[in-house]
């Protein structure tokens, strides 16, 4: 079955300004076998494929192709070898039928106009690839997710891919329609076709992989057969020493009067009847895969996103749904999962940005309190050290940890003692992270109470007081932080509630 | 390592960095230093006063929309809601009875309602501003047409007074001095005109930091209208009648001050300052170009070509600035 390589990444590093992402990682991908790259989010996978595909070159190390090195500049290139990626999200133009979609591109052509007949007939033998009988007339934006992967695969076959990427092909799918995908991986397989699979679901590695290369932090960890057991890879997965790196004290020593309070809240599709609670001095985490729904929940508590059902309380007070201001004034701050699209306005002054959130209060008749702000703004700056040129200075211009704890300011200022924070240490050096924890710390230490998104499992262990684990827009399951182990997590945030019911379903029917 | 990259420090890093910050104001000195050159009746009392009351208006009209580009929209109505609230404005005052400074009052209130019904669209309806205003502009106008009948109205005196002078000095440009101030004050020390920025700036963080966007986007709108009704009646004041074919394209010049006063169409960027320089650019062009005899075919072929340079060297300072 296998050969010679068609793909190896020899020794690759790259470099994201002084961040290593991937440091001397190798990979072989071989004619019929399924390569799965395994590790938590950030570890360094999709920085790797997308080297594979052309998006990214690396700074160090070489890529061969048959065994000869080459330097792919684009997606072009990559694709010239034959190697094709699958995104999760889709390359499809949804309001054109599945025929003008596969040919995207390339049409045929005679006499100057498009080839209808042709194009239609090599759609329908793309499709035959892969043993899938739809009518290519129909528009691609009328099919399911799972199908609409189907054709894009048929795509990249009928471009002559010999190498496929396949970047969370399960994640948006059914059980049903997971065993249908994986019978054609199976036929790719058996025609020689090499394939990179990712996939956060353990069960899937065995089920459909043939090597697994485990990743963490960018670094290459230890290559072992599909068959490992799945304990072991959630260790070589998640296993590093975390003590120094998160210093969390717990200082607060008044009454754990509950601060926060969420009942049965539910909204539409992402999220399901989630409840807890949040005492004064608590940091509770929301742990689980991206996508299991633990943004949406954050987002609904500080009035962004409406919700179907369910209550959310600060200090016994009902909040109103919907209602960014009404839960800023009950004390709520929400530091958001990305801070330049979501938490900045990047053009603007560092002082305003602290500002925005308290320019209406602090105002008199409507007049800005431009002296008071200003003084504010230098305080919380100085306390939290924001490294910058000034105030005036655009906040855009600053490192990524010195815009999150620019946000921060904001809610400092502000005097908010629930803090939501989405992912809060992303895209930030080690540095700056230690230093927003110890602003946890001290906001805890203050009798404020932390809920933190946050998909470093190291990190939710090293500074939450109690771990909330969310798969598929339930809680999982809770873990106190003394008995938290990764793999207790772990092994919840792989639980899927929906599945375990869809899989309780198939059994009754049969 | 954040200071030395955040100031270039040398002195020729500085001065290029003011001139490319200040590009219409030295677009402006340049081109009154060429006129100065060029002809003798440029630089004249008489001439320079002329150049001001003929900016007014278009000054006038670009204050209001600065507030709309700031907050990220587009407001094309301008011209349209000017002529309506003149419109109303002398139609009120045709009513007989009514005193004058209630058709002065309602002629404010016409251009307010106006750009708050656009306003409500945008922030409520979801539609794009250029949309909304695309048809507000067409509604403005039929309903300037359906209150005049198609023919011009008087205006009342304390319409008329607008375009007279006190003393040597003409009333439009105290407007134009008044209305500037009052925008600027506006946009630099309330609330309501940080926010502008802000959610030109970033719509989804101000969102996300409590600011209540849809308020800020009736409220720009609103003003827009506002400051587009003083500039009609500015207009129906200096020729004491509204016409129903007042300020037909007037948008268009608008848009142009304000964009070669540096504001940015992509929101979040815009000085008072600057479109006032933007509006004195346009005028003293062609103002200079009427006293050199050239054809007014061609004055338009120019300002054309002024208003791509000014974008063109302002999104240039944009990319610099990025890198």
């Amino acid at each position: 079955m296998s050969g010679s390589p068609i793909l190896t990444l020899d020794n690759v590093t790259k470099k994201f300004g002084p961040v290593t992402v991937i440091d001397g990682v190798s990979v072989d991908v071989l004619p019929g076998r399924v390569q799965v790259l395994l590790g938590e989010n950030g570890a360094g996978k999709s920085t790797l494929i997308k080297m594979m595909a052309g998006v990214h070159q690396p700074d160090g190390g070489r890529i061969l192709i048959d065994g000869e090195e080459v330097h792919l500049p684009d997606t072009k290139a990559s694709e010239k070898h034959g190697i094709a990626t699958i995104h999760q999200e889709l390359n499809l133009v949804g309001s054109m039928s599945i025929a003008e979609n596969i040919a995207l591109g390339r049409m045929p052509r005679r006499f100057g106009l498009v080839d209808k007949r042709k194009m239609k007939d090599d759609a329908r033998a793309a499709l035959a690839l892969i043993g899938l009988d739809l009518d290519v007339d129909q528009h691609v934006g009328g099919l399911g997710i799972a199908r609409q992967q189907l054709v894009e695969i048929a795509k990249a076959l009928s471009l002559n891919a010999r190498m496929l990427i396949l970047d969370e092909p399960t994640a948006a799918l059914t059980k049903r329609e997971i065993s249908a995908l994986f019978s054609v991986v199976e036929d790719l397989r058996e025609r020689g076709v090499g394939m990179v699979f990712i996939s956060h679901h353990l069960d899937e590695i065995a089920a459909i992989g043939d090597s697994v290369s485990v990743l963490r932090d960018g670094k290459f960890i230890a290559e072992v057969p599909a068959t490992t057991g799945e304990g072991e890879l959630v260790r070589l997965m998640v296993g590093r020493d975390i003590d120094k790196q998160f210093p969390r004290r717990r200082e607060f020593s008044g009454a754990p009067e509950t601060l926060l309070e969420v009942s049965g809240l539910s909204t539409k599709g992402m999220v399901n009847d989630v409840s807890f609670s949040v005492h004064a001095g608590e940091v509770v985490a929301l742990a689980g895969l991206v996508g299991a729904g633990r943004t949406e929940v954050v987002r609904a508590i500080a009035g962004i996103d409406p919700y179907t059902s369910g209550s959310v309380r600060v200090r016994g007070k009902k909040l109103p749904p919907l209602n960014v201001g009404a839960a800023i004034r009950a004390g709520l701050g929400h530091v958001p999962e990305d801070r330049k699209v979501q938490g900045l306005v990047l053009g603007a002054a560092v002082n305003e940005n602290i500002g925005y959130a308290t320019l209406a209060s602090t105002a008199k008749a409507g007049i800005v309190d431009f002296a008071g702000q200003r003084r504010r703004a230098q305080e919380v700056a100085d306390k939290l050290r924001i490294r910058m040129a000034g105030l005036d200075q655009a906040v855009g211009a600053l490192s990524g940890g010195n815009q999150q704890k620019t946000v921060f300011a904001r809610w400092i200022v502000a005097g908010s003692t629930v803090l939501l924070l989405d992912e809060p240490t992303r895209g930030v050096d080690v540095g700056a992270k230690v230093e927003i924890y110890e602003l946890i710390n001290a906001i805890t230490a203050a009798g404020g109470a932390v809920v933190m998104v946050s998909s470093e499992l190291p990190e939710v262990l090293g500074m939450a007081d109690r771990i909330l684990v969310m798969s598929g827009g339930h809680i999982a399951g809770e873990v106190p932080a003394e008995s938290a182990t990764q793999d207790a997590v772990m092994s919840l945030a792989v639980r899927d509630v929906k599945r375990e019911l869809e899989d309780k379903q198939m059994k009754d029917e049969s | 390592m954040n200071k030395v990259a955040a100031r270039p420090g040398l002195g020729g890093a500085t001065f290029a960095k003011f001139l490319a910050n200040n590009g219409a104001l030295v677009g402006l000195f340049v081109l009154g230093l060429a006129l100065f050159i060029a002809t003798p009746d440029f630089l004249t009392g008489p001439n320079l006063l002329n150049i001001g009351i003929q900016a007014s208006v278009i000054a006038v009209l670009a204050f209001g929309l600065t507030f709309v580009i700031v907050a990220g929209g587009i407001d094309l109505s301008v011209g349209s809601v000017a002529a309506l609230s003149a419109m109303g404005s002398a139609w009120i005052f045709s009513q007989a009875d009514l005193p004058g400074w209630l058709a002065l009052g309602g002629g404010l209130f016409f251009g307010a309602l106006s750009g708050a019904v656009s306003g409500l669209a945008v922030a409520f309806g979801r539609l794009p501003s250029f949309i909304a205003t695309l048809a507000m502009l067409s509604i403005a106008r039929g309903l300037t047409l359906v209150l005049s009948e198609g023919r011009p109205i008087p205006t009342a005196p304390a319409v008329s007074f607008l375009g007279s002078n006190i003393g040597p000095v003409p009333m439009p440009i105290v407007v134009l001095v008044i209305a500037g101030t009052v925008a600027a004050a506006i946009l630099n020390f309330t609330v309501i005109g940080r926010y502008m920025y802000a959610v030109g700036g970033n719509t989804e963080a101000a969102r996300l930091s409590g600011i209540p966007v849809r308020r800020v986007l009736v409220t720009v709108f609103a003003l827009s209208g506002l400051f587009a009704a003083l500039a009609g009646l500015l207009l129906s004041g200096r020729l004491d009648s509204a016409q129903p074919q007042a300020a037909v394209g007037y948008e268009l010049d608008a848009i142009a001050a304000v964009v070669i006063g540096g504001a940015s169409l992509a929101g979040g960027v815009g000085r008072i300052s600057g479109t006032l320089i933007g509006a004195l650019v346009l005028v003293v062009i062609r103002n200079g170009l009427n006293l050199l005899n050239v054809s007014s075919f061609w004055q338009q072929v120019v300002i054309g070509l002024v208003i791509a340079l000014a974008v063109g060297v302002d999104s240039l300072r944009r990319k610099s600035a990025r890198h």
